[in-house]
Formats: structure tokens, C-alpha cells, sequence
């Protein structure tokens, strides 16, 4: 590839930076309010604190219950657990039935992609209430378990179709060459395609992880445990009927979002940098 | 069974029984709830009944009761404000404390609060109500009437310096209904029925009307905001309730005094009282243990904690009569306070009050109305707002119209069916199905079984009591007539369907386009920190968007917020964001993109990789500009995988709540709701009016479903 003038470069530069910096002026605020030692808003444009304390984050990350547990931890724990539960489940149903939707032909198949994607045109305000009956006779009610399924089955649409239009992207020249050197199915599957497709996975573990990583309702209605909550709750918490603690809740924020941000670095590498080069001729 | 089996079994299960401990739910943070902490540890001391405590975000509170309790999975005992009460008797959540509860223990005003029909519910716990709190430094003894208020209010307030005499959140009836009380207003007429149209209410308002023009008063203000101002010594006076006093600058030298008496009328500035009660569940396991824990809570040394550690105003005389209590200045002002407030009715009447007179005060203080005429608005959202029950219906037809169409259904199947056989047509459709099911059972059971049950709920009517009545299509008649509103009004279904669908559009164009452009230039592995630019620009995702959202309404404060500040630099007159429908639309679109193109950027970027690299060298080589790979390259072969994410993006857009929620509430007048906001305040705020609710969400799933067909054609891959 041609090197760019150092003009381009700068342009460009200044146009990540400007973006950048409108990204992160409300966010600053965020900060702010997790630093500040009063709670309210500012009255001013600087989104520099003017007082620095960590009392709103020691707040947050040493809570404990009355019984003395580490409940931030407990929480933490139970946030992890479901997320990545809700991811691996969430992916592994999602990753078979797209490469059935994109690969085979059965019944039903058309229909099926439509009904997915109607199942996201109902506003889910009004599902709590069936929901939770739901899940009381399945006997899933107080489980992390429960709350996974849920979470899974929530991020299901999304991912099933991003997955289908991607893997309708690889060739299946690749696989016929690889059933050609005696491949089994599954072996297509797991050696050919599922590398191919890792930029979609990687989004699509993304997506799964935060469906469950910052949701709030739900698991305040079906968890009945205090140190099973999910983060979230926690964080909710600090809004109250007639006051909100904003920094506690902009620290708990800050917190909540730090794993997300460590994730999206881990698998930002699989979204860019050329890994199909050369290795799809279509 | 044998009576001697019964028997045994009872015994065994007995101590099992006696061992469950009780459980407790709540609301309560930080003060009030070491607090009852203490009580709960002081009533297992005392009785040896174990207590399970488990604290709730408010928000999330009420729905749990009302989905847990009916299942018998909810609590023994739980915490909440008597404003629901009759919410929750007609869903017969509550137990009697009647036989328990000794009346002459507790003040006479907390107690009517929780009696309904002659029966009492719940022990009371704590009062709150407003009271007008004042910064000592600059207010030397705080008002009695209110044109000694006035007087004080001219001194203290000089709004060029944004200094002020009084902040309070004006918007919200439940501050302004001091003022009404005090002008002499009642809150119903002599039918029962809200009354919005009256003279006090008029001279109510224009008082009120009056405090803001001369600058006494800061505009929009909200909690926050009150705080701020009052901890930087910007403003003198501020009414508030008993929650106000944790949140102050320890700083400040502060003091309480009730509100003011109203000069022409000669009759105090009544607040409306909340009383906060220990409930016992009606499905309670252990009734007994429940009733005593609550009652143990409510008197004694329960409320002898929750006064002296959490701060509380105890409902319990002999609590109030003990020396520590008298000698805290502040209790004794809410005491006082208290005594003389108008205990909030729990008719259903009052929860049609609070959404009219929301907007009729907001249209007062931003000038869309006068002081006169505030009423009949307020009144005509009222009459629109509460539609008469709709008359049954009966099932009959329906079912029969459905039995038709699934005959007609299997009838088409049948005359349409493939003429191949089944093995020839699907050679791979056994493996395909079973790659499928697992996904397929759970979507089945824990989406579409919600989801026809929802449907099912748009063709009832959902009674106060909790009950569904068969009403048939008169849901759907109500909205798609825009009954008592013309159709290009806010609050017609049409009108927010047009401002739905432009939401929509705006918010997926700037959201692919600003993604698409950041991806573009963010895959290029020749540019420098590309990976520190990624990780930044994908915070607005990770971040919950709870706060973000509110710091965003904050940035778009008329007097404090930033984007004022920012154009006040560049010479541009302040803009009042939320008073015009463009600039509030506008606010909202801003923070909805702000939120929403680090997916787009993040789904594009993998959407690039499909791309096969080389396609592009050939390109180069065969001398094709930039913008030309782009089109010819680029977006072609981009399509397949970044369509299905637009098409779900703009779903997600179109049903995007919360946003519409926070930013702008609808303002002005509901103008910027969009349809599934109109639903959630049907189903939430308007008296639970859940098959309305339901029909809204058929209609917008009808819309939806309209707009996907039509896009179809676009998703299926193009024939090589």
C-alpha cells in the first residue's frame, strides 16, 4: 500500500482526535462526579474535578452486607458468571443455528429468520410480567441459571442474524476443499468456517456479553439474593425514590464499564487486521 | 393418607416451619438502612425469628411485589409508601394489621394514610413531607407568610450573578401542591372528580409564574440541581423533604421551618404527607410472625433506631415524646410539619393528576401558556388521558374469526404444497433442524410464548384489581381514532407514529454513517494508536447508559448546562432545549447517536473483514481511485453482513425507550415521545392500563413488521 501525505495523516488525526474528544466530554462528567466529594452536578463547563476523593469508589468497591460478606465481590462473581455464561450459551446456539440457516435447506426456514426477527419488534416493557410466570413453572425462579437462559435466549436474534450474513460471506469453496482432503462435518465447521467467521464472533460475544452484563430489571425481579445480584442492581440501587447518590452511581458506573472495555480490547484483534487476506479467493 | 401419616408428616415439617426465617424487602440505602438493620437484629434478639433482608433498587421494587407476591415466592413483610395502597389491596397483596396495630400509638394523620374502606394496612413507619429548608448565613429567620417571603426573595436573588432566594423541582405537582393548598385549592371537586379549573389554582400558578419571572427561582431545576445550587451557596431557601438534610454540606449552616402561610388567604402552605409503612404480605407463610415483626419496626426501640440512626420522622408518639427525639430540632420541624400535611389520597382519582398537572406547570414556567388558561390544558389532557373503560365484548367472534383464518391458513399449505418429495426438496433438513433446535426451543419458550401473551393482552381491558376483561378490538378502535385529539396533536397515535418513524431514520443514519466512516478509517493498520482511538470511542457503549443519558440532559441545562455555555462563547443566545419540539428532538437525536455509533462502528468493523483484501490490490493496480473501491467494493460486498445489524438497529431505534425517557420525558407536552414511550406511559403511569399498552405494542410491531417485509428483498443474498 502507498504511504500517505503527512497532511492526510494529520487530517485524519485531527479528525480522530476531535471525535475522541466529543466522545469523552460527557464522559468526563461521569468522572467528575465519581471524584467530586459532593454529589450533585456541576455548575460550571470544566469537566476537571475540582476535588479529588476516592470516597465514592472506596464506597463502591468495599460494600458489604450486614453479615460482613464482601458483596461487591459476591456481585462481581455473580455479574462475571452470568455474562459469560450468557455469552458461551448465547454463541454456541446462535453459531449452529446460523450455519444451518446459511448452509442447509429444511422447512420452515425463512419463516424462522422472519419469526427471529419479529420477536424483536415487541417493546419488552410489557414481557416482565409473563416472563415471570414462565420461569416460575420451569422452576428457574432465583437461578443464575434462570436468568442465563433468559439473557441467551434475549441476545439469540441478534446473533443468529449476524452470524447467518456473515458465514453467507464465506465461500463454500473452502469447505467443498476441505470435505475434498477427507473432512467430516464437524471438522469443516470447527477448522474452516468458525475461524473464518471470528470477526463476527468476536461482535457477537460482545453483544452477548453486554445484554447481560448491564441489565437491570430483570435481574432485580427474578434474583431473590442479595449477593447474587448482578452488578447492575447493585449500581440501581443508588437511585432512590426522592434522591440518587450520583457518585456512588457514576463510580459504580465506571466500575461496571471497566471489564467491558478489557474485553473489547482483548477482542478487538480479531476485528481488524486483515485475516481473510489470501485466504479467501472468491 | 392416613390421619397417622398426616400426622407424622406435620411434625416433621413443623420445625421446618418454625425455622424459615422471615423475609423482608426493601428500598432503603445507606442511614435508613443500617437503621433497620439495627431494628431487625433487636427483633431477633428479642423473639429469636431469623430475618432475611433483601434490599431493592426502587425502580425495579414495585413490579417485583406485584409479579412475587402472587406466586407466593414474595416476602413476609416488605417496606413501601402508602401512596400504592390501594394498588396493592385491589391486587390482594396486602394482610389486615387491624388486629395488631394499637390506634392511639401513632399519630392520627399517618394512620388515616393506611386505612382504606375502614380497614388498616401496614404499621406506619416514617413521614415525609416538605418543608422549607434555609442557609443560615443568609437568612436570618426564615418567613411565616408569603409576603415576607416575597420581601426576603427580592433581597436575596440577583439571577444575572446566578444567584438565587429559592430553588425547588417546579415542574413536579408534587411541589407545587403547598402553593394550591395554601391559595385555597382542593384537589377534587365535589363528584370526586381532579379539578384543574379553579380560581385558587389559577392564583396558584401565577404566583408560582411570578417567583420565576423576577429571577427568584432557577429554571428547569431538577434534585440535583437544587443541591448543587444550594451546597455552592447560590441559593438562600430551598423546600424539600427530610431526605434533602443527608445530602447537605456539612459546611452549611442550615435550618428547617414549615412552609409559609399564603398572605391573601391566610391558610398555611400544606405539603402533602407520604407515610412509609411495614406491610405484611397476604401470602405470607408465618401471618403471625410477619404481623409482629412489622409492629415491632413501627414502635419502640424499632423506631427509636430508625429516628435516632437513620434520621427518620417516626409516625410513633411515644418515640416522638422521648427527650432525644424532642431536642432534635430537625425531627421536631417534620413533626410539626407533618402534623398539619394533607395525607397523599390513595384514590385512583390522584393518579390521574400528576401527568395533566406536569404539563400544565412546565407550559406555565416556559411560557406556552398563562396562568388562566394552565387549567384547561392540564383538564384536556386529563379527559384524553382517561379514557372510560371500554364495554365487554364477547370472545365468540374472535375465536370464530381465528378457527377461519388457521382453517384458510392450512387450506393455502395444502394447496400450495411442494410437489417434489420431502427428500429430494431438503436432502440436508435433518441435520439442519437439529442444528437449529436447541436455539429454536429456547426462543419458542422464553420469546414467542411472552410474546403471543402479550398480544392476547392488547384485546382486554386491564382492571384496577388486577382482573382482564375481553374487550375485543376496542383498544385498537381508541388509538387508531385518536379519540379527543386531532391528528396532528402530540398524543395522537399518528402524530407519534410520524415522529417515531423520523426518529428512527435520523438516529440509523447518523449511527451506520458516523460508524461506518470510524470503522473505515480504524481498520487502516497503518494508523497510528489505532487501537487507543478504538477502545475510546466505544465508552459511550460500555458505560450504562443510565447516567450518561441524565449527564447528557444535564449538558443541555438552559442555565447551567454545558452546550449553553459552549454557544454563549461563540455568541449564540442560550437555547431552552426542551421548550420547542425541533431543539428537544434535536437533544435527544444528539445523545441517541453519542450512544449508539460504537456499535455500528464495532459491527462494522468486523463486517469488513468479509472483505476479501486482494479484491482491493486488484483494484489499486488497475488504477481505481479510493471512492471508487469504496462503491464499487466496499459497500457491495459489505451488504450481507452489515444489513441484517441496520435492520435490527433500526428496530432497536424505533423501540428505544429509555433515551426518549431521560433526555427530553417527552417534553414539550409529549411531543417527542415516540410510540413505545406512549406505551410504557400507558401501561406505568396511567393506571396500569396494560391492554392499551399491549395494543400500542401490536401497532408498533404491525409498523415493524410492514417496514422488514419491506426491506426483505434487500437480505436475501443476490443470486451469483
Amino acid at each position: 500500500m502507498k504511504s500517505r501525505p503527512f497532511w492526510f495523516s494529520a487530517l485524519l488525526h485531527a479528525g480522530l482526535s476531535l471525535a475522541c474528544a466529543a466522545v469523552l466530554y460527557p464522559v468526563l462528567w461521569v468522572v467528575k462526579l465519581a471524584l467530586s466529594p459532593t454529589e450533585g452536578l456541576s455548575l460550571s463547563a470544566n469537566p476537571f474535578p475540582e476535588q479529588v476523593t476516592f470516597d465514592h469508589f472506596r464506597a463502591v468497591l468495599l460494600a458489604s452486607d450486614s453479615a460482613g460478606r464482601w458483596l461487591f465481590g459476591r456481585q462481581l462473581f455473580a455479574s462475571v458468571a452470568v455474562s459469560g455464561a450468557t455469552t458461551l450459551v448465547g454463541l454456541s446456539l446462535a453459531v449452529t443455528a446460523a450455519y444451518a440457516l446459511s448452509r442447509y435447506r429444511f422447512p420452515g426456514k425463512e419463516s424462522g429468520m422472519q419469526a427471529l426477527l419479529l420477536t424483536q419488534m415487541f417493546p419488552a416493557t410489557l414481557m416482565t410480567v409473563p416472563l415471570y410466570s414462565l420461569l416460575e413453572r420451569l422452576h428457574l425462579l432465583g437461578s443464575l441459571g434462570g436468568l442465563v437462559l433468559v439473557y441467551s435466549t434475549a441476545s439469540l436474534p441478534f446473533c443468529v442474524w449476524m452470524l447467518k450474513g456473515y458465514f453467507d460471506t464465506v465461500p463454500r469453496e473452502l469447505e467443498e476443499a476441505a470435505v475434498m482432503d477427507g473432512a467430516s462435518p464437524g471438522q469443516v465447521f470447527w477448522r474452516v468456517v468458525l475461524p473464518l467467521a471470528r470477526p463476527a464472533l468476536a461482535v457477537t460475544a460482545l453483544f452477548s456479553f453486554m445484554t447481560a452484563w448491564n441489565e437491570f430489571i430483570l435481574a432485580a425481579t427474578l434474583l431473590d439474593d442479595q449477593s447474587s445480584f448482578t452488578l447492575p442492581v447493585a449500581l440501581q440501587r443508588f437511585v432512590g425514590e426522592y434522591k440518587t447518590e450520583w457518585g456512588k452511581f457514576a463510580a459504580g458506573a465506571l466500575v461496571v464499564s471497566a471489564p467491558v472495555m478489557a474485553l473489547f480490547y482483548a477482542l478487538q484483534k480479531h476485528l481488524v487486521g486483515g485475516l481473510t487476506a489470501g485466504g479467501v479467493k472468491g | 393418607m392416613c390421619p397417622r401419616l398426616a400426622a407424622l408428616l406435620l411434625l416433621c415439617a413443623l420445625p421446618a416451619w418454625a425455622d424459615a426465617p422471615l423475609r423482608l424487602w426493601h428500598a432503603y440505602r445507606g442511614a435508613e438502612e443500617t437503621a433497620l438493620e439495627q431494628a431487625v437484629a433487636r427483633f431477633t434478639e428479642d423473639t429469636g425469628t431469623k430475618v432475611e433482608l433483601l434490599a431493592l433498587p426502587y425502580d425495579a421494587f414495585s413490579s417485583k411485589l406485584t409479579a412475587a407476591i402472587p406466586h407466593g415466592v414474595g416476602p413476609d413483610v416488605f417496606l413501601y409508601a402508602h401512596e400504592k395502597l390501594r394498588s396493592f389491596r385491589e391486587k390482594a397483596l396486602l394482610a389486615p394489621s387491624d388486629a395488631r396495630l394499637v390506634r392511639a400509638d401513632y399519630l392520627p394523620n399517618a394512620l388515616s394514610a393506611l386505612t382504606l374502606d375502614g380497614v388498616t394496612y401496614g404499621y406506619p413507619l416514617s413521614l415525609k413531607c416538605l418543608a422549607l429548608y434555609y442557609d443560615k448565613d443568609r437568612v436570618s429567620s426564615p418567613p411565616t407568610t408569603t409576603d415576607g417571603w416575597l420581601e426576603q426573595l427580592g433581597q436575596l436573588s440577583q439571577p444575572a450573578q446566578g444567584q438565587f432566594g429559592l430553588a425547588y423541582e417546579a415542574g413536579d405537582f408534587y411541589f407545587h401542591a403547598p402553593f394550591l393548598f395554601g391559595f385555597g385549592g382542593r384537589l377534587f371537586d365535589d363528584a370526586g372528580r381532579a379539578e384543574f379549573q379553579s380560581e385558587p389554582m389559577a392564583r396558584s400558578l401565577a404566583f408560582v409564574l411570578g417567583l420565576h419571572r423576577r429571577g427568584y427561582v432557577p429554571e428547569e431545576a431538577s434534585g440535583a440541581l437544587v443541591k448543587s445550587l444550594f451546597n455552592a451557596h447560590r441559593v438562600a431557601m430551598v423546600i424539600s423533604g427530610p431526605w434533602f438534610a443527608g445530602e447537605i454540606d456539612p459546611a452549611i449552616r442550615w435550618g428547617v421551618a414549615p412552609l409559609p402561610t399564603v398572605s391573601t388567604t391566610g391558610k398555611p402552605m400544606s405539603p402533602f404527607l407520604g407515610v412509609e409503612a411495614a406491610f405484611v404480605s397476604s401470602r405470607s407463610t408465618q401471618p403471625d410472625k410477619a404481623q409482629s415483626l412489622a409492629h415491632a419496626l413501627s414502635v419502640g426501640d424499632g423506631a427509636f433506631l430508625r429516628t435516632t440512626v437513620g434520621h427518620q420522622v417516626p409516625a410513633d408518639l411515644a418515640t416522638l415524646r422521648t427527650d432525644a427525639v424532642k431536642r432534635d430540632a430537625f425531627i421536631s420541624h417534620f413533626r410539626d410539619a407533618a402534623q398539619s400535611a394533607v395525607p397523599m389520597p390513595h384514590e385512583l382519582e390522584m393518579q390521574k393528576m400528576w401527568e395533566p398537572m406536569k404539563l400544565a406547570l412546565r407550559a406555565l414556567l416556559q411560557g406556552g401558556t398563562t396562568a388562566d388558561e394552565a387549567g384547561a390544558l392540564a383538564d384536556r389532557r386529563y379527559r384524553a388521558l382517561h379514557r372510560p373503560a371500554p364495554a365487554d365484548a364477547s370472545p365468540l367472534p374472535w375465536l370464530a374469526g381465528a378457527g377461519a383464518l388457521l382453517l384458510l391458513a392450512a387450506a393455502w399449505a395444502w394447496v400450495t404444497r411442494p410437489r417434489e418429495p420431502f427428500r429430494k426438496r431438503y436432502p440436508e433438513a435433518a441435520r439442519g433442524l437439529l442444528y437449529v433446535a436447541p436455539a429454536a426451543a429456547g426462543v419458542v419458550t422464553l420469546i414467542l410464548v411472552p410474546f403471543a401473551f402479550g398480544i392476547g393482552m392488547s384485546l382486554f381491558h386491564h382492571e384496577p384489581n388486577g382482573s382482564y376483561r375481553f374487550v375485543g378490538g376496542a383498544n385498537f378502535a381508541d388509538i387508531l381514532q385518536s379519540r379527543g385529539y386531532a391528528v396532528t396533536e402530540p398524543l395522537s397515535f399518528y402524530f407519534t407514529l410520524a415522529v417515531t418513524v423520523a426518529w428512527a431514520l435520523v438516529n440509523v443514519v447518523l449511527h451506520v454513517g458516523l460508524g461506518l466512516l470510524l470503522a473505515l478509517v480504524l481498520k487502516d493498520p497503518l494508523l497510528r494508536l489505532r487501537g487507543v482511538y478504538r477502545v475510546l470511542l466505544i465508552l459511550p457503549w460500555a458505560i450504562p447508559n443510565y447516567i450518561t443519558a441524565l449527564t447528557w440532559k444535564g449538558l443541555f441545562h438552559r442555565q447551567f448546562g454545558a452546550i449553553n455555555g459552549l454557544l454563549a462563547a461563540l455568541g449564540v443566545e442560550p437555547i431552552s432545549w426542551f421548550t420547542r419540539f425541533s431543539t428537544s428532538f434535536a437533544a435527544n437525536v444528539v445523545t441517541n447517536t453519542w450512544l449508539g455509533f460504537p456499535f455500528m462502528m464495532v459491527v462494522s468493523l468486523g463486517a469488513l473483514q468479509s472483505i476479501p483484501q486482494d479484491l482491493y490490490e486488484a483494484a489499486e493496480v488497475d488504477g481505481a481511485s479510493k471512492w471508487t473501491q469504496f462503491r464499487r467494493i466496499t459497500l457491495p460486498l459489505l451488504r450481507p453482513a452489515l444489513l441484517p445489524s441496520v435492520i435490527l438497529g433500526s428496530v432497536w431505534t424505533f423501540n428505544m425507550f429509555n433515551i426518549i425517557y431521560l433526555v427530553s420525558g417527552g417534553e414539550p407536552g409529549g411531543a417527542t415521545d415516540i410510540l413505545v414511550s406512549e406505551a410504557y406511559r400507558w401501561a406505568f403511569q396511567r393506571n396500569e392500563q396494560y391492554g392499551f399498552a399491549a395494543a400500542y405494542s401490536v401497532l408498533i410491531f404491525c409498523v415493524l413488521w410492514l417496514y422488514t417485509t419491506a426491506t426483505r428483498r434487500l437480505t436475501q443474498p443476490e443470486v451469483a
